[in-house]
């Protein structure tokens, strides 16, 4: 069986007064690919951010490699350099380079050589087919390029998870394409485990071993992916289908 | 017959003097000014820190240091706290102190500005890399505030030093109190000495601070420029 990367017990999570998750449990194993779908407002966003420490949560667990994780700031900034994440406003850092953006995590958090970084860094660029942009500024890229950017400089971690918020989108649609397929290209040549929040119906149909739906902050159903697009387990994902459609 | 007036200038060693109470109040400015901004750009990081007792405590120090005219802080660190506390510090390094604290509260209020107009989602990226809080704000947060905080950095930076003007008050011997005593000195001879003596004061401090406005105002118009290009 396959080694569970991540699980998550009874989250409970509230701003003030406002309940947002209720109750949420899943679990992913390695080399897992998870979509997590749902209308707008129905707390992807929320239970995404809560997996890497962004937003503190009021009740239950996140176990992290069998772990549980005691959610101090400390702890959960160790944990994000296994636990990547991309959001989708495209926010490489504007004073660096692509290279330096790319370099930041691997050379100060982690404490690798410059060199040995840079090498894994122009590997990565080279996969996304932006080695040549290096030394630029943020400022001089289209979305799509910083967005294939701020992927890299995640993987520069080498994370065990990854997690992508809607990374597609505000971007234009013809650049669209272009990140989905090295998201895709990621979960099937380097079967990296990846939660993926996303409103590419196709796209998510194309890569999610298991779909995730949420509906105000419940987790209305888990569903295979293949499953999941033909036949919904319930009446809700199949009406948010057909908004969407699919 | 009226002698020039020009003439003050180059009478005994007037202009020597002169120049002499212009070192003193340019050192005392840049002192000030090197503390001041040092320290303003701490206090400025901490008061964007979450604690609330620190963030309160930073912002009456700013108030104080806002609404206290300069002339009154000036007064009170020279003649009523030695008083009451037994310190005695001369008058320069008391004028030094002032502008100092007063350039650190200024600065602080600065650079709280600007840390907090960077984007949030610049702080999250940098969080989602494993930054801790000290990296975050010495790699991604302090280097994007500077840029916009540079031109209102200027600006103090000029007002602190045409606010020295009022370092005669407390008998510096700037060059303001400097002029003041050649004018009285040579009041017989040159009726119309005090033009002389303050037009050079004026040009004095317009060398200073012209081209540092300058400088501040064509950094905001690239600014305002860039963002709407
Ligand atoms: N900082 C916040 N303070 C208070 N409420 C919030 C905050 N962030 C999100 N919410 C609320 O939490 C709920 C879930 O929001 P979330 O952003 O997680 O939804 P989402 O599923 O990601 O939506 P979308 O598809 O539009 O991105 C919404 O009702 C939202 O109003
Ligand atoms: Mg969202």
């Amino acid at each position: 069986m396959a080694k569970q990367i991540l699980k998550v017990e009874h989250l409970e999570k509230s701003y003030r007064e406002n309940h947002i998750l209720h109750d949420i449990n899943f679990s992913i194993d390695e080399g897992e690919v998870v979509a997590l779908l749902g209308p707008s407002g129905s707390g992807k966003s929320t239970l995404i951010r809560c997996l890497n420490g962004l937003e503190p949560y009021q009740k239950g667990n996140v176990i992290f490699n069998g772990k549980p994780v005691v959610p101090t700031e400390k702890n959960w900034q160790k944990l994000r350099q296994q636990i990547g994440m991309v959001f989708q406003s495209y926010d490489l850092f504007p004073n660096l380079t692509v290279l330096d953006n790319i370099l930041l995590g691997p050379v100060k958090v982690q404490h690798q050589s410059r060199e040995a970084a840079k090498a894994t860094a122009e590997k990565l660029l080279d996969q996304v087919g932006l080695r040549e942009y290096e030394n630029v500024y943020p400022r001089q890229l289209s979305g799509g390029q910083k967005q294939r950017i701020a992927i890299v400089r995640a993987l520069a971690l080498n994370p065990e998870l990854m997690l992508f918020d809607e990374v597609t989108a505000s971007l234009d649609p013809e650049m669209v394409r272009g990140v989905l397929n090295i998201i895709s290209k990621l979960a099937q040549d380097s079967n990296m485990t990846m939660i993926v929040v996303t409103h590419e119906m196709n796209f998510a149909q194309q890569i999610a071993d298991r779909v995730l739906f949420l509906e105000d902050g419940h987790i209305l159903e888990q569903t295979d992916g293949t499953k999941f697009f033909v036949n919904p387990q319930t009446d809700r994902a199949k009406e948010f289908l057909e908004s969407m459609d699919f | 017959m009226a002698h020039s007036g020009i003439n003050v200038l180059f009478e005994g060693r007037n202009l020597v003097r002169l120049f002499g109470g212009l070192g003193t109040t340019i050192e005392i400015a840049a002192v000030a000014l090197v503390l001041g901004l040092i320290l303003g750009i701490v206090l400025g990081v901490l008061r964007t820190f979450p604690n609330r007792l620190l963030r309160l405590l930073l912002r009456l120090y700013l108030e104080f240091f806002r609404i206290v005219p300069t002339v009154v802080l000036l007064f009170l660190f020279y003649y009523i706290l030695p008083r009451q506390l037994g310190v005695n510090m001369p008058a320069n390094e008391v004028a030094t102190l002032v502008f100092a604290l007063w350039t650190a509260a200024e600065m602080s209020d600065i650079v709280r500005g600007a840390l907090i107009s960077v984007p949030k989602h610049q702080r999250e990226s940098g969080l989602a890399i494993g930054l801790n809080r000290w990296q975050l704000y010495r790699y991604v947060l302090i280097p994007q505030a500077v840029s916009l905080e540079l031109p209102a950095t200027i600006n103090l930076v000029t007002r602190v030093i045409k606010t020295t003007s009022l370092l005669m008050l407390i008998s510096v011997m700037d060059v303001i109190n400097v002029g003041q005593q050649v004018v009285e000195a040579n009041n017989q001879k040159y009726p119309t000495g005090v033009f002389w003596v303050y037009g050079i004061i004026f040009i004095m401090y317009f060398v200073i601070d012209y081209p540092l406005s300058w400088w501040a105002k064509r950094m905001d118009k690239k600014r305002l420029e860039r963002a709407n290009g």
